[in-house]
């Protein structure tokens, strides 16, 4: 099958989304820049016309107002903000509005955008050029979250995005924009709220089976991560939960079943993070197939340091997931136990 | 999709005694509606917040007598006027804020979230200058569409303290978005008045730095305001952009709940009696003056007798509806 990176799988959904749906448009910052969108929205304007790719005044608040109004008015907009952080100044439209119209107006109308921000890490970037911060919004009723690891669900759950009729968070992670793999030609969409098993467990019941569960780009070091914990004897079942919110509960808890142990691998924050979220659903519906503790790899709760030493030490990679994973096989000394 | 973008009526019928009388049957309607909204929250029959639009009227019925029922209107949380001129059921707004589920928006919203999608109004919502952001994306709907409707944005002066209404204004004015912007100025934000929250006076200004131009007028002539709106609305749908308009005009009661508010010395007893001089309803009276309007008022209070009844009648949400809606599964009417 052809091979795209992340990136061009990014910019062909949005080019066959803009020439399948007329009313499909992106409005947001850097969409005519060279440069901005990583080759991610390259030279939609040239193909569609600036009418429709509207690269916007710095007004994260109105622009993403302005994206709730006309999807309420028919339109299927797709607001984009080039790094998360920015995106914070637009709060009041993503949760007060875009979150809870269906719910106040019983669903006689909805809003069917996307709202897709880019996460933006390393390089030196520092503490608001960095920032993963979807478990705040996976707090919200009324906004589903999909953080795409592939080339190909980066394009697939872009369209199943402006096919919902619920707005969506589509969060993309510039780690991620170089990386290739198989994607399809056609116009298809990624369900939401599927996860996807990317390694299955193979010998499970000799008891050195553990489940990572990875989002975004700690899904993919969590194929890392399997593959040297082959080494050490255990054997990882990778789950790539795609969609944040909702989550593929029973993927995850009948992988558990299989397991008995769960590493949750989160790109965001510890505490409150998305991690603690899932590791306290598994301990609420899977804590009898449960033989170990949930470890949760994260970052530190500390905001994003800029010098190129501190940020070997704050971001987790395929090293922390097998220490993860290892703790989870081989409980630690003075630990303490149910029955301890 | 292509509607007729000619307003019903002209400028010059605008003194026609027929056109009069159907703006001062809407403003009545508004003013009897809530007062009896008014009633229900001092008996505790109505629970949740109320913003009452009593001495307003002339605002919306002015605006939306140069509208079309395809253009959209977005308010906020004083917005039963709005509502109520655009179209909306009153029974539907009744049985909304009484919580039933025959409420314009079934009962979720309460007084401060309206519905009544047929008829353009796609929410109203209480966040200050919420829905101005709104309201230019269903005007930029309608210039990628090219079906000649306009948006209205209704919002009240402590609106133009929030920042992104300055954003809005500016994106308007840059995509030339068919949208008109109504700023009604009674003067008041909660129990603040404008001296005490800005320097100058100057509300109707507000978008010319940004290249909106603004016009103020009397919004307690809906003459004055319908001509206003008609020309703003016009060159909205001539492509020529967005124009912010000032309404100056006067909320007779507090900012939320049934009292004037003169009880808790927010309003001056003298500024309100002033401005009940200036009552839009018996200023529109003087202008239908010989006419003998006792058997309208008489057909406006039987239809609000009967919409309370039913509204009353209404039927309580089960709770079993509660999470409900949170998402839609698969359609969307919009």
């Amino acid at each position: 099958m052809r091979q795209l990176s992340y990136a061009q799988a990014i910019r062909e959904a949005h080019a066959q989304l803009l020439a399948s749906d007329p009313r499909v448009f992106i409005a947001g910052q850097g969409l005519w820049s060279p440069w901005y969108a990583g080759g991610s929205l390259d030279n939609l304007d040239q193909e569609f016309g600036r009418e429709r790719v509207l690269d916007s005044p710095v007004s994260e608040n109105a622009v993403t107002g302005m994206c709730v109004g006309a999807a309420l008015a028919g339109m299927r907009p797709i607001v984009f903000h080039p790094r998360m952080d920015f995106m914070l100044l637009a709060c009041d439209p993503i949760i007060n509005q875009a979150a809870n119209w269906s719910y106040l107006f019983s669903g006689r109308v909805t809003v069917p955008m996307v709202i897709r921000a880019v996460i933006n890490r390393g390089g030196e970037q520092g503490a608001q050029h960095s920032q993963a911060l979807h478990a705040m919004f996976m707090h919200i009723p009324g906004l589903k979250i999909v953080m795409p690891s592939t080339p190909s669900d980066a394009k697939g759950l872009l369209v199943a995005a402006v096919q919902d009729p619920n707005p969506v968070l589509y969060i993309d992670d510039r780690w991620l924009y170089s990386a290739t793999g198989n994607v399809a030609p056609e116009l298809y969409a990624t369900p939401l709220g599927k996860a996807a098993v990317r390694r299955a467990s193979r010998f499970a019941e000799c008891g050195n089976a553990v489940t990572l569960i990875g989002i975004s780009t700690m899904a993919q070091h969590a194929i890392e991560a399997a593959e040297l914990l082959t080494e050490q004897g255990v054997d990882a079942e990778v789950i790539d939960l795609r969609s944040l919110k909702p989550w593929d509960r029973d993927c995850v808890l009948s992988s558990i079943r299989k397991t008995g142990r769960a590493v949750v691998c989160d790109p965001g924050w510890r505490t409150a993070g998305a991690a603690a979220e899932i590791a306290a659903s598994i301990m609420e519906d899977g804590f009898h197939d449960l033989v170990s503790p949930v470890e949760r790899v994260t970052l530190p709760d500390a905001p994003a340091p800029v010098a190129s030493t501190e940020e070997r030490a704050y971001y987790a990679d395929a090293r922390a997931i097998v220490d993860a994973a290892l703790r989870a096989v081989r409980p630690q000394a003075g630990r303490k136990g149910v029955a301890a | 999709m292509s509607l007729n973008t000619s307003t019903a009526v002209s400028l010059a019928a605008a003194s026609d005694q027929t056109w009069l009388l159907a703006r001062w049957r809407e403003m009545q309607r508004i003013r009897r509606a809530e007062e009896s909204i008014g009633d229900m929250v001092e008996t505790g029959e109505v629970h949740c917040p109320c913003h009452l639009y009593i001495g307003q009227e002339a605002v919306a019925s002015g605006v939306c007598a140069a509208l079309t029922r395809h253009d959209t209107v977005w308010g906020g949380h004083r917005s039963h006027g709005h509502y109520l001129a655009k179209g909306g059921s009153l029974e539907g707004l009744f049985a909304e804020v009484l919580g039933k589920v025959t409420g314009c928006s079934e009962g979720r919203g309460g007084s401060m979230h309206l519905l009544a999608e047929d008829v353009g109004i796609l929410g109203t919502v209480p966040i200050v200058a919420g829905t101005v952001p709104l309201a230019a994306g269903a005007a930029l709907a309608s210039k990628l569409r090219g079906d000649g409707a306009v948006a209205v944005a209704f919002f009240g002066d402590g609106s133009l303290e929030e920042g992104h209404i300055h954003e809005t204004l500016n994106l308007a004015a840059l995509y030339r978005l068919p949208v008109l912007f109504v700023c009604e100025n009674n003067l008041y934000s909660s129990h603040l008045h404008l001296h005490e929250r800005r320097v100058k006076d100057n509300l109707s200004q507000a978008g010319e730095f940004h290249g909106v131009p603004g016009a103020c007028v009397d919004g307690n002539d809906v003459e004055a305001v319908f001509s206003a709106a008609l020309e703003a609305t016009d060159r909205a749908r001539r492509g020529l952009g967005p124009t912010l308009l000032e309404c100056r005009t006067f909320r007779w009661r507090g900012h939320v709940g049934a009292s004037s508010d003169v009880d808790v010395g927010v309003h001056r007893r003298g500024e309100l009696a002033e401005w009940l001089e200036r009552d839009p309803i018996a200023r529109l009276e003087q202008r239908l003056n010989g006419l003998d309007l006792t058997p309208e008022l008489q057909a406006i209070e039987d239809e609000i007798r009967q919409a309370l009844d039913a509204a009353r009648h209404a039927a309580l949400p089960a709770p079993r509806r509660l999470m409900s809606h949170v998402w839609e599964e698969t359609t969307c009417a919009n």
